[in-house]
């Protein structure tokens, strides 16, 4: 088996979202990054297909060269190698996201054969394209089924499954296959000290992809304005505890 | 003409699709809508012609068949825009168009101006953060954010008409093989009055005993954060937030979360938010209606007590 996560670098906005002065992104200097938890789930899958069948995984990113940190947090956790297609931090619209990962995976296949599984995120976590894994796999002729929470190989077809109203909706398809996921796919594994002083030493192929005129093209962005709370105390401590019974009755919850 | 998708639940068509045809309306262009497999009435909704998709492979959702039947309809009637609810199927349906037709999508808008250039407002980080931006397209795709847009009843007797989509084994390839029924019982978070919430605050698996506690006395869901199932004391099906379940009940009690926005995007549809956390300064302790400050060890099980006394 040869398998594929895709992989976007985004921060950790913590309690508030701040903007750079041109609203142009959110004001990084004081934050941490990561991947997006849909993504660590396609990782995690990833790395437990190749522990139980055996083959080659690889993580894909396109992002600025510090991305390479998500790339060393993805081969930390089992994944074999990486591919960083470098930017220069300004952003990517899907379409053009979508068409530098599928020449990258060509360009790969066509050194080290097929992937069976492509995994991507339902959605990436900052910008919400809900858009880039189906593009791939229309371009790469390929079966698509998305938001997924469970993934089972069975021969040469994989078993997917996704959380729908009143229960699950299942897909049966052949490999090689383009599968997106949500959070729950799996409880991911933390990277052990061993595997992070692995992943340092593990290959990383970088390249410069150019970059196209976005066709839809960011504007500004907007923190939105709040929701009107104006946090009233109800007390401290076990002494709140009528205050709060009283607002639960007021809320004609009690 | 703008062409929407609307998707149906039990005959009806469903809400979300509803909001996209009111917004689909500031086109100021005639709105015509595809259903698929059967009609449903939309004479409220301001639409022109209904056409009615009927192919026999499509009594089994294939999302490459819908994204297909859209493409040819939107050709056949030179769409100047395509729309859809930004649901899972709306999303999907309309990445699939997109790939196939090589256009731009835009999803989860909360508004459109119609240029040129046409530029929509679209939410980020699950709503966290609005982005306004050009979609620069012969034919914009967009799929609208759910439960923004209200919906405005505009009366009109829409024409029906058949649609004979051509679909392929390829089409049909991706579909619903199976479905499963969820087990029943408990009490649903989406559909939760109330939610009792634990956070790392809670400190481990079976400090979850009292949020349990108090969940069952008041009838409530138990949600958590992302601290709590990544490590590993809740399952991800309890988790409310960005990557979790969006919940809407009368009162959520967010017990030890400090309020990340990836929390709080969970959190747009709660109607009151009672904040327990040690840290008064804690994000969720300014974004709360109510706050009590202290070790929720000791306050959750004395609102509890509290309500033993006064049932
Ligand atoms: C892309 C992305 C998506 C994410 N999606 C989600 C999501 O869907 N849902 C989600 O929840 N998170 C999500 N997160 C994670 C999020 O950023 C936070 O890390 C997480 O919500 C923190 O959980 P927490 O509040 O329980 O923990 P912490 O941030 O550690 O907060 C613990 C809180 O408990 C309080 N506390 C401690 N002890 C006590 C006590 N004895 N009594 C009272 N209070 C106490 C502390 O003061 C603190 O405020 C996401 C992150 C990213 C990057
Ligand atoms: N810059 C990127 N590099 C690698 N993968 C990406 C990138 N952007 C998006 N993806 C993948 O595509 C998924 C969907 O992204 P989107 O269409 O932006 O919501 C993400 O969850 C990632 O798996």
């Amino acid at each position: 088996m040869r398998v594929l996560a895709c992989i976007k670098r985004v921060p950790i906005t913590g309690g508030r979202i701040v903007l750079t002065d041109d609203s142009l992104a959110i004001d990084t200097r004081h934050l941490g990054f990561t991947m997006s938890p849909h993504e660590e789930c396609g990782v995690e899958e990833a790395v437990r297909i190749i522990e139980a069948g055996g083959g080659d995984s690889v993580v894909l990113t396109l992002g600025p060269p510090e991305a390479v940190e998500q790339l060393r947090d993805a081969m930390a956790l089992g994944i074999d190698r990486a591919i960083h297609l470098q930017t220069d931090g300004r952003e990517w619209d899907g379409e053009a996201t979508a068409a530098a990962l599928t020449e990258a995976i060509k360009a790969d296949e066509a050194a080290s054969g097929r992937f069976d599984l492509v995994f991507f995120g339902n959605e990436s976590a900052d910008s919400g394209g809900f858009q880039v894994g189906a593009r791939v796999a229309y371009a790469l002729a390929r079966p698509c089924v998305t938001g997924l929470k469970r993934v089972t190989i069975e021969g040469a077809s994989v078993r997917c499954e996704q959380e729908v109203e009143g229960g699950r909706d299942v897909y049966v398809v052949p490999l090689p296959a383009v599968l997106t996921v949500k959070e729950g796919l799996n409880l991911p594994r933390y990277p052990s000290v061993p595997g992070r002083m692995r992943a340092g030493r593990k290959p990383v192929t970088a390249t410069n992809p150019v970059r196209p005129e976005p066709r839809l093209e960011l504007v500004r962005l907007v923190v939105p304005a709040g929701q009107g709370r104006r946090a009233e105390s109800l007390g401290t401590g076990a002494a709140a505890a009528p205050a709060v019974v009283e607002m639960l009755r007021k809320a004609g919850v009690l | 003409m703008v062409l929407v998708l609307v998707e149906q639940a039990g005959g009806n068509a469903i809400d979300p699709s509803l909001q996209t045809l009111t917004l689909a309306r500031s086109f100021g262009q005639p709105v015509h809508a595809l259903l698929v497999g059967s009609a449903t009435d939309l004479t409220q909704h301001g639409v022109a012609v209904a056409h009615v998709a009927q192919h026999v492979a499509l009594g089994a959702y294939a999302p490459d068949a819908w994204a297909a039947m859209l493409n040819q309809l939107a050709v056949q009637l030179n769409a100047s825009a395509v729309l859809a609810a930004g649901t899972d199927r709306g999303n999907e349906v309309m990445a699939r168009f997109a790939a196939r037709t090589g256009l731009p999508l835009a999803a989860n808008c909360t508004s459109v101006s119609p240029g040129p250039p046409l530029t929509v407002t679209r939410l980020r980080w699950g709503g966290s953060l609005l982005e306004e931006a050009r979609l620069n397209s012969e034919r914009p795709l967009i799929t609208v954010a759910p439960y923004v847009v209200p919906i405005e009843p505009s009366s009109m007797p829409a024409d029906v008409e058949p649609f004979a989509p051509e679909l392929t084994d390829e089409n049909l390839l991706v579909r619903v093989v199976e479905h499963v029924a969820a087990p029943g019982g408990g009490v649903s978070l989406t559909e939760a009055k109330v939610v009792v919430s634990g956070g790392r605050g809670v400190g481990s698996k079976e400090g979850f005993a009292i949020i349990e506690e108090l969940a069952g006395l008041l009838g409530a869901a138990v949600g958590c954060s992302r601290a709590v199932t990544s490590a590993g004391w809740r399952p991800h099906t309890d988790q409310v937030g960005q990557t979790g379940t969006k919940v809407a009940p009368d009162v959520y009690i967010a017990c030890g979360i400090s309020g990340a926005t990836q929390h709080m995007a969970g959190l747009k549809g709660a109607k009151r938010i009672l904040a327990i956390n040690s840290d008064a300064q804690a994000p969720m302790m300014q974004n709360a209606d109510y706050t009590v400050a202290g070790d929720l060890k000791e306050i959750v099980p004395a609102i509890s007590a509290e309500i033993r006394k006064v049932k």
